[in-house]
């Protein structure tokens, strides 16, 4: 998009960046750019090398080829500069939970530079937009799951960063508190005015952001606004349940040029104009309809159609049940 | 410069909070000590004493600085889980991304290692008069700089250890595995003189039998214990040391 840089500066750019790990392509020379102070997110689904990419941005791990530079810092070569201007919540809690709320952001304030005076300012003023100011005493151990995310949320953003990484910020958090959490992300970037670079393997979540990347075995399939995605994806969605699926689906492709996906013993594919479509296609069906359904089209669709699959829901669930098994053994601790 | 200082100071001063918070962790450092030496030093020196003659009080004066050294390799060595801990419990990644170099983490770490170590063996002194064993002012303070130097060197050897550790069980395998030759092989239970000659070859390439011959000369003032000239002792500790930090901070420093 030439035009558009003229108007958007570009606080990330990536360049074929590389991963090996000893027989992996973790990440396979990616390239993209991130605007200043947008939502960028990273969509896909587990191991699809979101974490690694992070990794290598944040100076934790070197890249095996590639170049990034960000807030005009190149991630290999100054290191330290690059730290100094990202704040990061990590997917995995990353706590001092012997400290207090306020130790480990003063902890954090300290390593990062930042006079006592204004830590002291900046710590109270983060501390009442995530809410955990009455709690700021407490030892780190007693928080649920859901008040040491946001308080991670907040050690990342005390020393004032240009970007702020979020990797899988809601994993393991229950609805309520998802959509809690989004709404501190949103609030904080109207406030601060920073970059938020962040991943996910929800759809819906990733809904809220300006623009997405959607990755897949360490590639970016495609990278736009939602909305845009959702474009190429053209029209509605059908979900069709018959009979006998597979002759059905032969017909839709004969008859109506559609291409047709299985899941779930069902049939779906994309129409244009659904509410005239459906009518029609129940007169002129061959089989027997026992279920049909349109809808717009979501994220979870636009990565069907680029990729051939869905979004892999299972391993995600059980990664996330484990997840949650190691933070209540940890939380116990 | 002055942040890698503040990067030592900050992570010196987290590990010290944490240690005195935790409770357990307290109170097992003190009572430890003192199990020691009550128990294993008294049951031992009533073995020696019935060979008949001195050797029984010989031996309480004798085993005293061996004791205090046991308590420091124990100490010093096991500092260094603390960055196993953190990485497990995904602290470590915090201190990792944030823009101090990773030779600070190494010296704030081998520090607070060695000021937690120096805490215990201060708590060890204070058995000293019930042992009638006379210590003055520079003695005290000998002793100290000695046990620092000490401490230093083996909390950057446990650093070493453990920056390479990604599990807590492991850690502690190889330190069983490290520390209890280390221990007997230091001359903290028996003296250096006339040992068959393995033991003694053995004994000499450990660097802790250095410290503990130079702890117990300070204390007793007694040649007769001094196995080394006290030169040559603190010189293969500081070489020790020197080794250990330079071997840790290299380790620490290879990013993935």
């Amino acid at each position: 998009m030439p035009i558009e840089r003229g108007k958007l500066s570009v606080i990330i750019s990536v360049e074929k960046l590389t991963k090996k790990f000893k027989n992996l392509i973790a990440v396979n020379q990616i390239s993209f750019e991130v605007h200043e102070g947008e939502i960028f997110g990273f969509l896909g689904p587990n191991g699809a090398g979101k974490t690694t990419t992070i990794n290598m941005i944040c100076t934790l791990l070197s890249p095996t080829s590639g170049k990034a530079v960000l807030n005009g810092h190149n991630i290999t070569k100054e290191r330290n500069q690059v730290r100094q201007c990202i704040g990061l919540v990590f997917q995995d809690p990353s706590l001092d939970d012997w400290l207090t709320a306020k130790e480990n952001l003063e902890f954090h304030a300290l390593i990062y530079n930042i006079k006592r005076k204004t830590a002291k300012k900046r710590i109270d003023q983060i501390l009442e937009i995530v809410e955990l100011k009455d709690r700021k005493n407490d030892l780190v151990l007693n928080f649920s799951g859901g008040m040491k995310r946001r308080l991670e949320i907040a050690r990342g953003l005390i020393h004032y960063p240009k970007v702020l990484f979020l990797d899988e910020p809601t994993l393991g958090l229950d609805p309520q508190t998802r959509n809690k959490v989004w709404e501190y992300i949103k609030d904080l970037k109207e406030r601060e005015n920073i970059t938020i670079f962040l991943t996910t393997h929800y759809m819906d979540e990733a809904e809220n952001c300006d623009r997405i990347s959607i990755i897949d075995m360490g590639k970016i399939i495609a990278i736009d606004t939602p909305e845009n995605l959702k474009k190429k994806v053209m029209g509605d969605i059908i979900t069709v349940e018959t009979t006998d699926n597979k002759s059905l689906s032969k017909e839709i492709e004969n008859k109506y040029g559609k291409n047709v996906f299985f899941y779930d013993n069902k049939i779906q594919f994309e129409v244009d104009d659904s509410e005239r479509f459906i009518p029609q296609f129940i007169r002129e069906s061959k089989e027997d309809i026992l279920s049909i359904s349109a809808r717009k089209p979501t994220l979870d669709d636009v990565f069907l159609s680029l990729t051939g699959k869905k979004i892999r829901d299972e391993s995600a669930s059980t990664m996330d049940g484990m997840r949650k098994m190691i933070r209540v053994r940890r939380m116990r601790r | 410069m002055i942040r890698d200082l503040k990067g030592i100071y900050i992570i010196w001063l987290r590990d010290i909070k944490r240690f005195f918070r935790d409770k357990a962790r307290l109170i097992t450092g003190i009572a430890r000590p003192s199990f020691y030496l009550f128990i294993l030093g008294s049951g031992l020196s009533s073995a020696f004493g019935m060979f008949g003659g001195r050797g029984g009080d010989w031996y309480m004066d004798f085993v005293y600085p061996g004791i205090l050294g046991m308590i420091i390799i124990f100490t010093s060595l096991f500092s260094a889980v603390s960055i196993v801990w953190d990485r497990e419990f995904g602290f470590l990644k915090e201190i990792l991304v944030a823009p101090i170099s990773r030779t600070s983490i190494v010296i704030g770490k081998a520090l607070s290692g060695s000021t937690l170590s120096l805490f215990q063996g201060i708590i060890m002194l204070f058995f000293a008069p019930l042992l009638r064993i006379q210590l003055n002012f520079f003695m005290i303070i000998k002793i100290c700089l000695l046990i620092l130097l000490t401490s230093f060197a083996l909390t950057s050897f446990g650093i070493l250890i453990a920056s390479r550790m990604r599990t807590m069980q492991g850690f502690h395998m190889i330190m069983n595995f490290i520390i209890m030759p280390m221990f007997f092989l230091s001359g903290a239970m028996f003296p250096l003189k006339d040992l068959p000659k393995w033991l003694e070859y053995l004994v000499n390439i450990n660097p802790l039998s250095y410290s503990i011959d130079a702890i117990r000369y300070v204390m007793l003032e007694d040649k007769i214990f001094l196995a080394h000239p006290l030169l040559i002792n603190i010189s293969v500790i500081s070489i020790f040391a020197v080794t250990m930090i330079t071997l840790a901070i290299f380790v620490f420093n290879i990013t993935d």
